[in-house]
């Protein structure tokens, strides 16, 4: 029988969470790197097998972690961010230049169809690129090259570059997300890129709908239609049907059109996944009340997901890395919440349980479908 | 050789048992060069100390021998006698801050 391995990030720790394809009974592995924070862990398509995770810290930065065996065990990968060439500066919090400063890897993205490939996205904005399965990392430059990165400023996490889509039909096409610059896009295998951000309308910058400045939260898309994606963006759930050339807002009836998350079913490409958080500045749940929306028209009309989830007193904040869907029939859909909780649903977000309840922060999630 | 203190979480990345380890110095025993002896013999902790490039201590991290601070000493500070000579450990030290 198929099954799913969850891989969590924490503040303080990764864990690895498997089940059957009944996706009922659960073993829990962890903490691996107790005390580091894990911003992210992901593993490769090409091989399920080979993971990597993000592992950082304050007092001793940033290091890369790899497994070939599914999380079992683990060894050290490259750990050396250099910027290529001078980095400049880009924007402080009050509008003046600061100096780029690499600070940690946000999101690691393995390649499609070569386990040794990773992208990774970090903060101070840049993306980077191993051929050699994490051995050695390369900024691929032409993202900074963009012409706007003097205009870039951090959002309250940081200046980071937090999302890597890659579209499964032609790789040379990417997108990725940057808090607080927007989205972008290239063509041409990173060489060169676009800003795609119009239609976004954002307060907190001086030009609402300018190129550039956009907190972007988070993108996705689903794997049959790379060129429709969607966006939870600081405020306002957007959607683009033209490869981000225009988006459109979708927040419809939400209860709240701030959050982090945003994620499609793995099945459904019109039926999507938020969870409404209330802002400014509170970063919780509206009411109290952990909501799941669930759209099955591609945004516009939203329906709360309520069952089995807390729905009262409940003040824990879902982080933008933090939701992932496996590709069984029908989807699982799961994710973390501030307060330590990995919450998964088997039935596309009919019903939820919580896998486990007591883990550190959860920074991020995901799920590797097994054969 | 050197003794040298590290912390647990840097014990863990070089995979090493014990508080202590020794690292071999066969050039001018200065702060450079036993950061580079530890380096040289666990790779994994290059860029955990110090900057990669710039080989500027990591801000929380604080060297002390003989209890004395050296975190702010130049890199070419001559490493007190009695760590040269193996009677004092080398500490490498996690600053004490939250978390």
């Amino acid at each position: 029988m198929s099954g799913v391995r969850v891989l969590v990030g924490t503040r303080k720790g990764a864990f690895v969470l498997t089940a059957d394809g009944k996706r009922e009974q659960w073993q829990v592995s962890g903490p691996h790197f107790g005390g580091w924070e894990i911003y992210h862990l992901k593993g490769s398509p090409a091989d399920p097998s080979r993971l990597y995770a993000s592992q950082s810290s304050g007092w001793f930065g940033q290091i890369v972690q790899r497994s070939n065996d599914g999380g079992k065990t683990w060894e050290t990968a490259g750990n050396k961010f250099a910027y290529d060439g001078v980095p400049g500066t880009h924007q402080w919090y009050d509008g003046t230049p600061h100096p780029w400063e690499f600070k940690r890897v946000w999101h690691l993205e393995p390649s499609l169809d070569d386990p040794d490939v990773v992208y990774a996205g970090v903060e101070d904005a840049a993306l980077f690129r191993t051929g050699d399965g994490g051995q050695t990392w390369h900024e691929l430059p032409g993202l900074r090259g963009h012409g706007s990165g003097p205009n870039w400023a951090p959002g309250a996490g940081g200046l980071c570059l937090h999302t890597i889509l890659i579209d499964p039909g032609n790789q040379d096409r990417m997108f990725i997300a940057i808090s607080a610059a927007g989205a972008f896009r290239t063509d041409d295998g990173a060489k060169t890129w676009s800003a795609i951000n119009r239609g976004l309308k954002s307060e907190g910058i001086p030009d609402p709908d300018a190129e550039v400045g956009h907190c972007v939260h988070r993108i996705a898309m689903h794997r049959s239609r790379p060129d429709v994606l969607f966006m939870q963006k600081h405020w306002d759930v957007m959607r683009s049907d033209n490869a981000g050339e225009s988006w459109r807002e979708v927040s419809g009836n939400l209860p709240s059109d701030f959050g982090f998350v945003i994620d499609v079913h793995a099945h459904e490409p019109e039926t999507i996944y938020v969870v409404p958080i209330k802002s400014d500045s509170e970063h919780y749940p509206p009411d109290g009340r952990l909501r799941v929306y669930r759209s099955r028209s591609g945004g516009e009309e939203w329906e709360a997901l309520t069952n089995g989830l807390p729905q009262s007193h409940c003040y824990v904040n879902v982080l933008r890395d933090a939701m992932s869907i496996d590709a069984l029939d029908p989807c699982g859909v799961y994710f973390g919440t501030t307060g330590g909780q990995v919450y998964g649903s088997a039935d596309g977000g009919n019903t939820w349980s919580p896998i486990v309840r007591d883990l550190p922060p959860v920074v991020s999630v995901e799920v590797q479908t097994l054969p | 050789m050197i003794r040298v203190i590290l912390p647990a979480h840097l014990r863990t990345l070089a995979r090493v048992n014990g508080d202590e380890v020794t690292v071999p110095l066969e050039t001018e025993p200065t702060l450079a060069s036993v950061l580079d002896a530890i380096e040289s013999q666990y790779p994994v902790l290059r860029g955990t100390i110090r900057d990669h490039v710039t080989l500027k201590r990591r801000p929380f991290v604080r060297f002390y021998a003989c209890e004395q601070d050296l975190s702010h000493d130049p890199p070419d500070t001559r490493l007190p006698e009695p760590v040269v000579n193996g009677r004092e450990p080398f500490l490498v030290v996690g600053a004490m801050a939250g978390g």
